[in-house]
């Protein structure tokens, strides 16, 4: 019954936009053969630069995130001012727009590394300019907001019989963190987290605002431009795709587990 | 660490308060725990058993008063948390195992991290101990695999494991099932047949006749009745403490 239905309705759909008048100019610019062929090499391989990208902001998206979780959760007075600004941090960088925080952060640092004194010097001319160095910081700010919030609920959902016994077994504060505590909040925010590897997966598309050159929405955009066709856009959707739906696949999977174990 | 002087208390508590905001839980309790004697203390939900093993711990902070262990104060905010707290070994009404590690790794994780010994000397201690408490083949399950029984002899070989100077037995088998009561009870007679010095808090009468040396009746933060088991639960001499034995007998708990 369910497969009867599915091919019903996606039949019905297919034949809705296949006999439509605009299909035959809609294929030749978005599912041309020649031009797949012709830009698919390029544009994987600028996908492999968004992989590494991804690989790279990924790790330190977690650090940053873990890092700010236990600042606000360990309520140490000494740690006050740092709680301090763990909170305008997660506050300030959830509440911008990704995109703009690219922009601000791509286009904002280089003005300031060379930006040139009275006598001719640039002294923060140290601070890095590359595109996508500064690119993949600004997604790591971004996300690391939303990880750090990520990771504090795990710490919170924590029972505190479990601090109680870890203290009460030997173990200093910092012991109890480390080997009873942050476990077990990771491994309850596992899928949550493996969410935003997948909204962050795709987000690398927007270091391309910045001239990246390499990457593989931009790099596709170039091919579109160049001869007017937009098959090469649909090549990189493939490619996101091609990591974006095993993570879904894979988060559903250990989600599915949870919920029987 | 030099052991106590002959005949000194392993834990002592001087007038010992303690108040959650208005509500005062411990009123001036005085006790002496001496070393292979086990107290139990006895009292409704709410007479302050638990605050009490938990501020011996550390778990909490008392307000005023004085609790020694060997002769020293350890509830001076001087006096490091950590080290007295390896001196004792509390156990819990909710066994609070670590759900993350094996029944093996609870056992060793203070052990190594808490005391410093090798890895392979606590694992080969921590079999020894599990099979003692009647866990041989159960070493590698995780808390969830095991049931309430077993889980809390797993606590109470956690506890156990760094042999600390006194046990501290927080309700230990209110969580459980009836029929699972006994295979914890027998653990603990075993440790007591061992000579270890505990602190029990219970609502087992029949286990307090039968495994403490002294019982003290617990009401309203202070220590009504303190004397021999037979005393207490047989002939008390506290209004308060007939009333309380009457109540639960008529819950069939006596």
């Amino acid at each position: 019954m369910a497969a009867i239905s599915t091919i019903v309705v996606l039949g019905g759909l297919g034949l809705l936009i296949l006999t439509s008048p605009g299909w035959p100019v809609f294929r030749d610019s978005f599912f041309n053969a020649e031009v797949f062929a012709d830009s698919f090499p390029d544009v994987a391989e600028a996908f492999w630069l968004d992989i590494r990208i991804f690989l790279v902001v990924e790790i330190v998206v977690l650090v940053i995130g873990l890092a700010v979780a236990l600042v606000r959760t360990v309520k140490l007075p000494a740690l006050f001012p740092v709680r301090v600004l763990a909170v305008v941090y997660t506050d300030v960088f959830r509440g911008i727009p990704t995109i703009l925080l690219v922009y601000l952060i791509g286009f904002g640092v280089p003005a300031i590394a060379l930006g040139t004194a009275d006598d001719g010097s640039q002294p923060l001319d140290w601070l890095p300019t590359d595109p996508i160095v500064l690119g993949g910081f600004a997604l790591a700010l971004s996300y690391g907001a939303y990880v750090a919030e990520v990771y504090r609920a795990g710490l919170n959902s924590i029972h505190r019989g479990q601090r109680d016994a870890a203290l009460a077994i030997g173990l200093t504060e910092r012991g109890a963190l480390r080997h009873v505590i942050v476990p077990q909040a990771v491994r309850r925010v596992g899928p949550p987290l493996l969410n935003d590897f997948i909204a962050l997966q795709k987000d690398v598309a927007l270091i391309s605002i910045l001239g990246v050159a390499g990457e593989a929405f931009r790099t596709a955009q170039i091919q579109t431009a160049a001869d007017f066709n937009y098959t090469p856009l649909v090549a990189a959707a493939l490619l996101y795709l091609c990591i974006t739906i095993p993570m879904a696949r894979l988060l559903d999977r250990w989600e599915r587990g949870r919920a029987r174990g | 660490m030099s052991g106590p002087s002959p005949g000194a208390p392993v834990l002592e508590f001087r007038g010992v308060t303690k108040a959650f905001g208005e509500l005062e839980v411990l009123r001036g309790i005085n006790l002496a725990l001496r070393e292979h004697q086990a107290i139990a203390v006895i009292g409704a939900s709410g007479s302050g058993k638990s605050t009490l093993l938990r501020c011996v711990d550390l778990l909490e902070e008392i307000d005023d008063g004085d609790i020694f262990l060997d002769g020293e104060v350890i509830t001076d905010p001087a006096v490091d948390a950590v080290a007295v707290r390896r001196r004792l070994g509390l156990i819990f009404q909710a066994y609070n195992l670590f759900p993350h590690l094996t029944a093996l790794q609870n056992v060793v994780l203070g052990m190594v991290r808490g005391h410093g010994v090798d890895r392979r000397e606590a694992e080969q201690a921590a079999r020894v101990l599990l099979g003692r408490f009647g866990l041989a083949g159960r070493e590698h399950e995780h808390p969830d695999n095991l049931s309430g029984g077993q889980q809390q002899r797993v606590a109470i070989a956690r506890a156990f494991a760094a042999r600390p100077r006194a046990m501290l037995l927080d309700e230990v088998t209110s969580a459980l099932d009836p029929e699972l009561v006994g295979e914890v009870l027998a653990a603990v007679r075993d440790l007591k047949a061992e000579g270890v010095t505990m602190l029990l808090a219970t609502h087992e009468m029949s286990f307090a006749r039968e495994v403490a040396d002294t019982v003290c009746f617990l009401h309203e933060g202070r220590l009504l009745e303190v004397g021999a088991p037979e005393q207490v639960l047989e002939s008390p001499r506290e209004p308060e403490t007939q009333r309380f034995l009457r109540r639960l007998l008529e819950a069939g708990r006596a």
